[in-house]
């Protein structure tokens, strides 16, 4: 009754069964396939879909990375990485670049991910429709149907209400012309990178119970009108406080003292080596 | 030398769960494990009907280091039930061979085998009994020892005849049936789904409603059966045809010996409630007849609300009705799992810094463009 952990933690039988979830998800980009979620020692909520996925891909010579909000050092993101290092013994990295599976909660990295990478999304809500349609099984119908009208109306409804579309987080994208999907709440800002990514990006809801994907190479448009195009978040003119860099995304912050709002990058490796390289070529 | 990540989130963690452990035992105070299983023995049911795990010692265990948060205790079991492999699957128990220990019915006085209130709550004053406050285990010995003699004594004195057929009994419903009074079901020998290894897809099956019902949450369960009763559903209240509480052998089928062949592997308690609900029937000559419908519910361990809740709540999407959220599966199987409800409820504490900036961002500007206009 009392043993030690199985590699991975899930029995083999449940990986198997969330691979092949996985590659149905592959072979029909953005479609929402539906498996039976395990539970796991960590909550429903707080990263189960992504984490299932994590640990039904991961080998003995993976090496993970684990971001939550940009950050790896972000509690949740600790515990994460605690539970996977725990149960598998594989290495970990915060370097983007240097990490074959990158599990993340509502950021993608600001370094470019390469061919063999899978980036895995952890996703609360599944279904770009649901602010529509309440009822699985209609907005299932509508996925089958291709009927989007319902987003492209709340799009509409939005301009008409505030003079342009509404959505924080989490736009609505489209992919290879079919179905609509929604990319987790990654900021606005990161849609562009899920177009034509050479990495496999994966995502998994695990208290909603669904598993969807997008292939290498995969066109993904972030749902728009020709006369109101979509648009990212716009730091204009702030600049991490750290580096100077602008075309990043950037945290909000308050200086404690002076009280004054000041900026810095949110993906804290992609800062941590950018500050790193700087003080290289400074002692070179 | 260059920067490195702060290590401040693991930092934190370790000292969380350090003064947790701390608050616990700071008082000197340690439960057995022994002591939950045996006293605490409702809260162990619905530990392990939630859980869909049955096993009191893993739930008892899971009480303790939950510090008594049955919805805690509920997700350290249901995590661990997912490093088990499924080796075997029992055969089909039929719940008229259920030994059974406590049984009444509230539709009829004379049933066949006759009403056992055994033992109940349900008469019970709800005066706070403060002579527990220096209970010592030597008292609680004292008593059973005393009760076990009485009950000897007692037996001694009647017959076997009269101290009645503890054991299987007749089923109130199999009678009901026989007068017509409940339509025959259509028997179905589909193989159940499993909810545990299959998605549930929407509309859904019988088996994965019962499946989903039986292991949510006691208090998410009751709500919504009183919401179906109370007025959101049907204006008549539901007569309980029978309720039994008792033991279910279970077997399984393995080729041990070299054939196939069923093994004995132990037995479960539980609470099963078969509701009658006003519906139609089909009768011998008209299409449409009033009758009674059922609802069926059924559970791990002592659980008799949860399993009334569940009949009428089984019976509310077996018959949906117009405007009836409790008839509505989707409402109701989605939001009664405690694993589910309580970690996406608290998951509202996990930082939302990026998203919250996406939004604000949306709000400001669109801020700056209205008045602009």
């Amino acid at each position: 009754m009392f043993k030690e952990k199985h590699f991975a933690f899930l029995d083999e039988s449940s990986k198997k069964e969330i691979r092949r979830a996985v590659l149905k998800a592959v072979a029909i980009p953005g479609y929402q396939v539906p498996f039976a979620s395990r539970e796991l020692p960590i909550a429903r909520g707080w990263g189960t879909g992504g984490l299932q996925i994590t640990l039904s891909l991961i080998g003995e010579d993976d090496i993970v990375k684990v971001i939550d909000q940009g950050s790896d050092e972000s509690v949740n993101a600790v515990s994460l990485r605690n539970l996977i290092q725990e149960t598998t013994n594989v290495r970990s990295t915060i370097r983007t670049q240097e990490a074959t599976l990158i599990q993340t909660r509502h950021r993608i990295p600001e370094t470019p991910l390469k061919e063999g990478q899978i980036l895995i999304l952890q996703v609360p809500l599944p279904e770009p429709l649901r602010n529509v349609e309440p009822s699985e099984y209609k907005t299932k119908k509508l996925h089958g149907e291709g009927d989007y009208s319902g987003a492209w109306l709340k799009m509409f409804e939005d301009i008409m209400r505030y003079g342009q579309t509404a959505t924080g987080a989490d736009h609505p994208v489209c992919v290879d012309g079919r179905y609509v999907m929604a990319p987790s709440p990654i900021p606005r800002f990161d849609n562009p990178k899920l177009d034509n990514s050479p990495a496999l990006l994966l995502f998994g809801a695990g208290r909603e119970k669904k598993i969807y994907a997008v292939p290498p190479y995969t066109q993904v448009v972030s749902l728009a009108f020709d006369d109101y195009p979509f648009r990212r978040e716009r730091f204009a003119g702030e600049k991490c406080r750290l580096t100077g860099l602008s075309d990043v995304y950037l945290d909000e912050l308050t200086d404690e003292t002076t009280g004054e709002i000041y900026y810095q990058i949110n993906d804290s490796s992609y800062l941590l080596e950018h500050l790193n390289r700087e003080t290289e070529m400074q002692t070179e | 030398m260059g920067y490195v990540a702060v290590q401040g989130g693991a930092e934190a963690i370790k000292e969380a769960n350090l003064l947790a452990e701390y608050n616990n035992c700071r008082a000197g105070r340690a439960i057995s494990v022994e002591d939950i299983r045996e006293n605490l023995k409702k809260m162990v049911d619905s530990v392990m009907s939630e859980s869909s795990l049955y096993s009191p010692e893993l739930a008892a265990l899971a009480i303790k280091q939950a510090q008594g948060d049955p919805a805690e205790a509920v997700f350290l079991l249901r995590a661990h039930r997912s490093t088990l492999p499924r080796l075997y699957f029992t055969t089909v128990t039929d719940t008229a061979h259920m030994r059974v220990e406590r049984r009444i019915s509230a539709a009829f006085k004379d049933i066949p085998g006759g009403q056992i209130l055994g033992d109940s709550p349900d008469y019970r004053h709800r005066l706070l009994d403060y002579a527990l406050c220096a209970q010592s285990p030597a008292d609680a010995q004292d008593f059973a020892r005393q009760y076990e003699a009485n009950i000897r004594e007692a037996s001694e004195r009647t017959s076997a005849e009269q101290s009645g057929n503890r054991g299987r009994l007749p089923k109130l419903v199999d009678f009901l049936r026989s007068q017509n009074l409940v339509s025959n079901p259509d028997l179905s020998d589909e193989p159940p789904h499993d909810i545990t290894t299959e998605p549930l897809v929407f509309p859904s099956a019988r088996s994965s409603r019962l499946q989903i019902l039986t292991r949510g949450m006691t208090g998410a369960v009751t709500a919504l059966g009183y919401a179906k009763i109370r007025g959101f559903g049907i204006s008549h209240h539901p007569n309980i045809g029978e309720l039994r509480v008792g033991s279910l052998p279970l077997h399984i089928l393995s080729d041990l010996s070299g054939a196939q062949e069923e093994y004995y592997i132990g037995e479960i308690e539980a609470t099963e409630a078969e509701i009658f609900m006003e519906a139609h029937c089909r009768g011998e000559e008209a299409e449409n007849v009033l009758g009674i419908g059922l609802g069926y519910g059924l559970c791990f361990g002592r659980n008799e609300t949860k399993a009334i809740a569940m009949g009428v709540l089984e019976h509310s999407m077996e018959n949906p009705g117009p405007g009836d959220p409790t008839s509505d599966e989707e409402f109701v199987l989605l939001h009664v799992d405690a694993v589910e409800s309580t970690g996406f409820v608290s998951h509202l504490k996990l930082p939302h810094y990026v998203t919250f900036r996406s939004k604000l961002d949306r709000i400001r500007n669109i801020r700056k463009e209205q008045s602009r206009v």
